[in-house]
């Protein structure tokens, strides 16, 4: 009888700890057994994505895009038509009740991205872990990806730029948008913004693999459900959003 | 039907030089106004992040629109085998050629990175339609080139009709696609429509044609060549056929549009509630661009005047400029539609009509653009046969 106390305590002790290893919250992965070396390339066995529980998104919060934004250096240059913005928050009033919430929007990471569908030179293209992304040295700013994009999640770079973040490079005369910060994925981080969330203790915004079904993600996913944008369109996007 | 005998212009006198110190000056400031928006970056432009093609595109793709129906009168003669259009297939094909070259020329010169032709050029995305137009404008500059070399030269001669032919299809699949560049957008309401492909084609048809009979009776003119009320009158016959077509499409666009609730945000912004493009929808292209030049044809007192003609083409050319910017430009500046059912704010514009104002270094390349194709034409008819010496009744119609 104690051997199995004793057995039971030991193992909940052991998953306890492993646990406190993986997150702190959910979406901020402190440690992963799977980091993934430089060399070798992405996998479709993975797939990142987001949810985000409009209900916890705070009004007039803007963590994540202040997150956003510096990290990728994106400064305001006082010309809100021109600037570049990878998430912005948008308020949402229901029509026929005039109940009001918001959200933050980002590039949706679809897995059929239209964007990519129609870049000419596949300057605009997707990892095979999900992630859509901008090719800066092929892209020759013809803007038709974002005469495409369902979101309005890209930006076109208006003018000559200036300190520029060395993991987030970017370039005058093309195209961007939420690189879903790639160069902290890689690295088994998490996105600026949905760091910040966190950190301010809204746990508005879960980042994960929706391929793993033991990820936060899959299994908030799994027990909650998440709605795309457009899911019309058939994108199956990698974002979904809870409240809407 | 005697032979047709073609020669040059002379373009010796001061007002051709002239002409062309004139086009070439237009061409320079466009260049400047390129150097200027890429120099700054493209927020000295009207442009921003909700409206992506401006000013520069409608002009662009007004002209590559019309170098396809410019060829119009070509395939007639060749494919259709009407006669009395056999000695303008000439010219028509080289309009063809230098509104494509006028019209790229903007595109080009409108990128972000122009700089980077040599990538379009060579990294093909074989799903983009914008991918394969680049496949059909070069493709289309080669076939044309070839049917004239065909018509021009007497060994070649047996070889026109298939080159001809050629030309012809290639010249609809063009149109296709820069329709579909529209066409293909599906998530935004004033675009994602099969019909859009075919429209552009009928507004192929009627802008390329005014632009050439405005072209033929200045030219012809202008070097004191005969040109008959024969041949005017068959053209502008057919230019009442394609604009009364024009606005067929147009209207069935709209109906389509009408009855599908989804779409009637947008019907109500172009068609009412949308200020400029309203005007522009209404005034310009539908009045201006359309009932008014097809009442002109048609009237019966004005049939054999050719200042009419003239002025009727210069309708149909700023109705067409008129339509494509209702297309291009109101299209864009209707919101998306990511939340229906909710009213939406942001700070990134989501949810408003997008405002735009054209500014004047993109007024400057577009009109530059045009600069280059009228140059173009100037040029070649001066350095190679393209025009016949005569188009006078006795000469052109096969009846007289």
């Amino acid at each position: 009888m104690s051997d199995c106390v004793n057995n039971s305590r030991r193992e909940f002790i052991a998953k306890v700890a492993l646990a406190s290893t993986v997150s702190i919250a959910p979406g901020v992965l402190l440690h992963s057994a799977q980091a993934k070396p430089n060399d070798k390339p992405v996998s479709s066995d993975t797939r990142w994505g987001m949810l985000i529980d409009t209900n916890k998104c705070a009004k007039g919060c803007t963590a994540c895009v202040d997150a956003c934004n510096e990290e990728h250096g994106l400064e305001g240059l006082g010309r809100p038509a021109t600037d570049a913005q990878y998430i912005r928050k948008v308020t949402l009033k229901e029509k026929s009740t005039g109940h009001e919430h918001s959200l933050p929007m980002l590039c949706q990471h679809c897995e059929k991205p239209p964007c990519v569908d129609v870049c000419p030179t596949g300057a605009s293209f997707k990892r095979e872990d999900g992630i859509v992304l901008v090719d800066k040295h092929i892209c020759i700013g013809c803007r038709y990806c974002m005469m495409a994009c369902p979101y309005k999640a890209r930006s076109f770079v208006h003018e000559e730029l200036t300190n520029q973040t060395l993991s987030a490079p970017r370039g005058k005369g093309t195209v961007e948008s939420c690189t879903m910060c790639v160069h902290r994925v890689d690295k088994d981080g998490t996105p600026a913004c949905v760091e910040a969330c966190t950190a301010d203790n809204h746990n508005a915004m879960i980042f994960g693999d929706m391929k793993d079904p033991s990820s936060a993600l899959s299994i908030e996913l799994k027990k909650h459900g998440g709605k795309q944008l457009r899911a019309d369109l058939g994108l199956n996007t990698g974002v979904r959003y809870q409240g809407i | 039907m005697k032979k047709i005998e073609y020669t040059a212009i002379k373009g010796q006198s001061v007002a051709y030089y002239g002409m062309l110190a004139g086009l070439g000056v237009v061409m320079l400031i466009g260049l400047l106004a390129t150097w200027y928006m890429e120099h700054n970056g493209h927020h000295v432009t009207g442009m921003t992040n909700q409206i992506v093609w401006g000013t520069p595109h409608v002009f662009a793709v007004f002209l590559i629109v019309a170098a396809s129906g410019a060829l119009n009168v070509a395939s007639i003669a060749s494919v259709f085998g009407k006669k009395i259009y056999e000695p303008m297939a000439r010219l028509s094909a080289l309009l063809a050629i230098a509104l494509l070259a006028g019209g790229l020329v903007i595109l080009l010169l409108d990128l972000g990175r122009p700089d980077r032709l040599i990538i379009a050029m060579t990294y093909y995305n074989f799903k983009s339609i914008f991918a394969w137009n680049i496949i059909l404008y070069t493709g289309f500059f080669a076939i044309v080139g070839a049917y004239i070399w065909m018509m021009m030269d007497h060994n070649m001669y047996r070889f026109k009709k298939p080159v001809g032919l050629a030309a012809f299809v290639w010249r609809l699949t063009l149109t296709t696609g820069t329709g579909s560049i529209f066409g293909f957008l599906v998530a935004r309401s004033a675009y994602d429509a099969a019909l859009l492909a075919p429209m552009f084609i009928i507004m192929s048809f009627s802008f390329g044609l005014a632009i050439f009979i405005l072209v033929l009776m200045a030219s012809y003119n202008w070097t004191g060549r005969e040109l008959g009320d024969a041949v005017l009158a068959r053209l502008r016959n057919l230019l009442g056929v394609f604009v009364a077509a024009v606005l067929y499409f147009v209207i069935v666009y709209h109906l389509t549009n009408l009855y599908i609730t989804e779409r009637h945000g947008v019907e109500d912004f172009i068609l009412a509630s949308g200020g400029i493009y309203t005007q522009l929808f209404w005034i310009g292209q539908v009045l201006i661009g359309g009932l008014i030049p097809l009442a002109l044809i048609y009237a019966p007192g004005l049939r054999s005047s050719r200042k009419i003609l003239a002025l009727v083409c210069a309708l149909i050319i700023f109705g067409g400029l008129a339509q494509m910017y209702v297309i291009i430009i109101g299209g864009q500046a209707y919101p998306l539609e990511i939340f229906p059912g909710y009213e939406v704010s942001s700070s990134f514009y989501d949810g408003v009509v997008a405002e735009y104002s054209p500014s004047l270094p993109e007024v400057m390349l577009g009109v530059g653009g045009v600069a280059v194709a009228l140059f173009l034409v100037a040029f070649a008819l001066k350095v190679l046969k393209f025009l016949p010496v005569s188009l006078a009744d006795k000469a052109a119609d096969p009846h007289a």
